[in-house]
């Protein structure tokens, strides 16, 4: 299971936290693009959900998701 | 071409002795020094001294997200950046980006950042390496980074000639305005590499003093003279075309400009220092009497001093020309060095004022050394140099 | 001009390759590279003894500095530069995107023992360190080699270093400051970091079972580039000097742009104004219409998106003549050697002036109908060849471009 939570932290993590970026209680139904994460970002986000919960994002489904919620779906989706 | 040189309407400085420019220049004439223990290393290594930039924290400055995917060399470029755009008054949103420009030199890149990654790299394996680190260590990181900042899309460039790359940079940038390449560059040269790796590439140059008291390092010119001192740091610079510049804004203008090389592992063969300086003298039109100060690339290293003071003495007669050696409060800053030369020159210039080399009492150097106290004295035009580790010289004059 | 790619030891061995349309990309054998996505590379079989080389140069210096060298008095010797040349009057530009890499790593993974320590231990430190920590030393060891007095230094734009460095040198020689320069390009990455920093991004081409179809620039397939080194260096002289030294003239840059996107350190924008602006000043500065250009050497690096971007900036630049000119990519059979490419890509143009033969795109069997121009696939083709542009693209924003022209002796 991966939480939003769990991602919401992952991505400050990986791609770094301003004031640009809000991540507040509505973040994961935005898109991904809005949030200002950029094709980098989200590279560096799915290597940390790997290093931190062992969620492995294949390559060819990464540019899939076009919302956290998409992403999150799709992780609990698999697992379970 | 423009027969013209080229104005500087903003700098800006970060260095051991200053994180901004006001307090770097105050202390620079009050002949005080940068220079400590390094004491992250609890005394490890061969060496211990250096200039290092004590209260930089980057979240004050920059946003998160530039953070995390840049070393702190960049951090301090765009720092430094910023805040001479700011100092020039440039409106760039009344600019046309092409016709704006970042030169920058840099000898060392990333090497904090890198140095994570590859242990990431050797204890975790290739998944544990950030997405960041492709373009977080290499030489044009500060030019890229500096150009998506501010949106300037003119021929930016990236030079490296180790200590003279910071002239060089300059030297470049007044070259696009002068072929009509763009109007203005953002041109600096900045250089920070403290971590324990990095750390030990510098003890490798094997030219570094083995003092431990920061009063007994790096005294260039000085019979003491026992090696250099390894610093981070460095200016930007905004240059623009003379015919843009009203009068009375700017602090002053490039006038000329030379590199070369000494081949010889040799600093007695003085050829190649000499023939610069008369190269960016020529291009300034102007001859050696008109020079007021030299600002010496001042290497701390006998032999290396020696070959300066001859050159120097040569061109300009013995004891012939005010000799300033600020740097000596600050360490050798590599790509840093002559950009923040040139910002200590113009200030020079605009104050009348020769800063002192620190900690240097006297020269047994047929050189006009200003030591212990700064110097008033009327000052119009400077001539600002740069030595580069395996014989890069540069040579770069300034007018009031 | 000297050149040394993937493939091959010399400038013939190179044009041998390129004009048959043969492809040097093979698995890693610098290191075992089994843990690594991408596991593929453009190498040289470089040997410094036989290449010429001291023992005491191969323990000093990095092997981009190694493969500078070797080009460098390749390229003194062909030119014929001789000690009547006055040294402040000759200077030298080398291009290069990542310096030292291979031995700084090699000396990390020493004095770290393994990454271990992070406080490395000195006992263990090289005395060439200083060298590899600051790139200046690769021109460094090319000035010397020529005994060079005039403007030395390292031109490091990231990819299109290699194009940037000629650009430099050109420049340095229209305003007077040096009659001759040595000027070209190397970069030697094929070392573990540089492979993980690719992989990371997905840049880097993960096609393993078939190193040699692995880079297929322009391709429906198309999946990163093969990442590779190499060198070439070349002298270039106001050509009034050189019709006065009597010596063969290979070619004559005629034009120079660089830009920077101010977009995104690894991101292309989607149309690739930036580059039609690189390829505009060139072509301005060359004083030559778009019409004229009769073949472009691409970036081709073969990444999604770097394909689609060029062939924009290029129908931007060259309008409704882009589906006339041929275009190529040879990073299809050399592969990517970052700040090195560049010069490489020059010499290639110059070779395909001199042969009236444009190389080939190998690998692309499978066109992406996005990418709907004329990239000659797979085989060469003979071709009148007057004035060629190369274009390059690098990681910082950096857009270059150079135009070529054959001249009349």
């Amino acid at each position: 299971m991966l939480t939003n939570d769990q991602l919401r932290e992952t991505m400050i993590a990986s791609a770094g936290e301003d004031e640009s970026i809000n991540l507040d209680d509505e973040f994961a139904t935005r898109p991904f693009t809005e949030l200002g994460f950029d094709s980098l970002a989200l590279l560096e986000t799915c290597a940390n959900l790997k290093r931190s919960y062992g969620i492995e994002v294949p390559d060819e489904l990464l540019w899939e998701f076009s919302t956290p919620e998409e992403l999150v779906r799709w992780v609990n989706g698999t697992e379970s | 071409m423009s027969p013209t040189g080229c104005a500087v309407t903003g700098i800006d400085v970060i260095a051991p002795t200053g994180l901004t420019l006001d307090e770097y220049w105050g202390r620079t004439c009050r002949g005080e020094s940068g220079i400590r223990v390094i004491d992250d290393f609890d005394g490890r290594y061969h060496n211990a001294l250096a200039g290092v930039i004590p209260d930089f924290v980057a979240q004050k400055h920059l946003p998160g997200r530039l953070i995390t995917q840049t070393d702190r060399v960049t951090q301090l470029a765009l720092v430094a950046a910023d805040r001479a755009l700011i100092d020039s008054g440039v409106d760039l949103d009344q600019r046309d980006p092409y016709d704006c420009a970042v030169v920058t030199s840099n000898a060392t890149g990333g090497f904090e950042f890198s140095h994570r990654e590859m242990q990431r790299l050797w204890t975790q394996g290739r998944e544990s390496v950030s997405v960041y680190q492709c373009f977080a260590w290499f030489y044009a990181v500060n030019t890229g980074q500096i150009s998506i900042r501010h949106r300037l899309r003119g021929p930016g460039s990236v030079l490296v000639a180790e200590q003279a790359g910071g002239l060089d940079a300059l030297g470049h940038a007044r070259r696009n305005i002068r072929r009509g390449r763009c109007s203005m560059v953002v041109a600096g040269g900045m250089e920070s590499s403290f971590d324990p790796w990095g750390w030990v590439s510098h003890q490798a140059s094997g030219n570094l003093t083995p003092a431990r008291d920061p009063v007994e390092g790096y005294l260039p010119f000085s019979p003491a003279a026992n090696g250099y001192v390894p610093g981070e740091g460095g200016a930007m610079l905004i240059l623009e075309a003379d015919d843009a510049v009203e009068p009375g804004r700017g602090y002053g203008h490039i006038v000329g400009y030379a590199s070369g090389f000494n081949p010889r592992n040799d600093p007695a063969y003085t050829r190649p220092l000499r023939r610069v300086i008369e190269a960016a003298l020529a291009e300034a039109e102007l001859s050696a009497t008109d020079v007021d100060v030299v600002f010496a690339d001042a290497a701390g290293t006998r032999a290396d001093d020696a070959g300066e003071a001859l050159a120097l003495a040569e061109t300009f007669g013995p004891y012939g020309i005010p000799v300033a050696a600020p740097k000596s409060g600050t360490g050798r800053l590599m790509a840093g060095a002559g950009a923040v030369d040139i910002v200590c020159a113009l200030l020079a210039l605009r104050d009348n004022v020769i800063p002192p080399a620190v900690h240097v009492q006297s020269t047994d150097l047929p050189i006009d050394l200003v030591c212990e106290t700064a110097r008033k004295t009327p000052l119009n035009t400077a001539l600002v140099l740069a030595r580069g580790a395996g014989g890069f010289v540069s040579a770069l004059v300034l007018r009031k | 001009m000297s050149v040394l790619a993937p493939g091959s030891l010399d400038t013939d061995g190179f044009w041998g390759m390129i004009s048959e349309g043969r492809t040097a990309i093979r698995r890693i054998s610098a290191f075992d590279p089994s843990q690594f996505r991408s596991q593929v590379a453009g190498e040289i079989d470089f040997d410094p003894a036989a290449m010429g080389l001291s023992h005491r140069e191969a323990r000093r210096l990095d092997r981009a500095s190694m493969l500078a060298v070797v080009c460098a008095r390749r390229a003194v010797e062909q030119a014929g530069l001789d000690h009547s040349l006055d040294p402040a009057r000759l200077g030298v530009s080398v291009g290069n995107a990542v310096g030292s890499a291979t031995s700084i790593e090699q000396e990390y993974v020493v004095l770290s023992d393994g990454g271990a320590e992070w406080f490395v231990d000195q006992t263990y430190q090289s005395p060439h360190l200083f060298d590899y920590f600051t790139p200046g030393s690769i021109a460094r060891e090319v000035a010397q080699t020529v005994g060079a007095e005039g403007p030395v230094g390292v031109v490091s734009a990231g990819c299109t270093s290699g194009i940037d460095s000629l650009g430099h040198a050109a420049t340095l020689i229209a305003e007077g400051s040096a009659d001759v320069m040595l000027a070209g390009a190397t970069d030697a990455p094929v070392t573990p970091i540089a492979v993980a920093c690719f992989d990371a991004i997905r840049a880097t081409t993960p096609n393993n079972d078939d190193p040699a179809g692995a880079a297929r620039p322009f391709d429906r397939r198309r999946n990163g580039f093969a990442i590779a080194e190499g060198a070439a260096m070349l002298v270039l002289e106001d050509l009034e000097h050189a019709r006065e030294r009597g010596i063969p003239v290979l070619g004559e840059i005629a034009g120079y742009g660089t830009t920077c996107n101010a977009y995104h350190m690894t991101g292309l924008t989607a149309e690739g104004d930036e580059m039609t602006r690189a390829i505009d000043q060139a072509l301005a500065e060359a004083r030559v219409s778009a019409e004229s250009i009769d073949y472009v050497n691409a970036h081709g690096s073969g990444t999604r998106q770097n394909d689609l971007h060029e062939t924009s900036a290029i129908k931007r630049s060259l309008g409704q003549y882009a589906y006339q000119v041929p275009i190529s990519s040879i990073k299809s059979m050399v592969g990517h050697s970052l700040g090195a490419i560049g010069s490489i890509e020059v010499a290639a143009c110059l070779l395909a002036l001199q042969h009236s033969l444009i190389p080939p795109t190998a690998n692309l069997k499978e066109p992406d109908p996005k990418c709907d121009l004329d990239y000659v696939p797979l085989a060469a083709r003979e071709a009148a060849l007057r004035t060629v542009l190369t274009i390059g693209s690098g990681f910082g924003g950096f857009q270059s471009a150079m135009v070529l022209r054959k001249v009349d002796l």
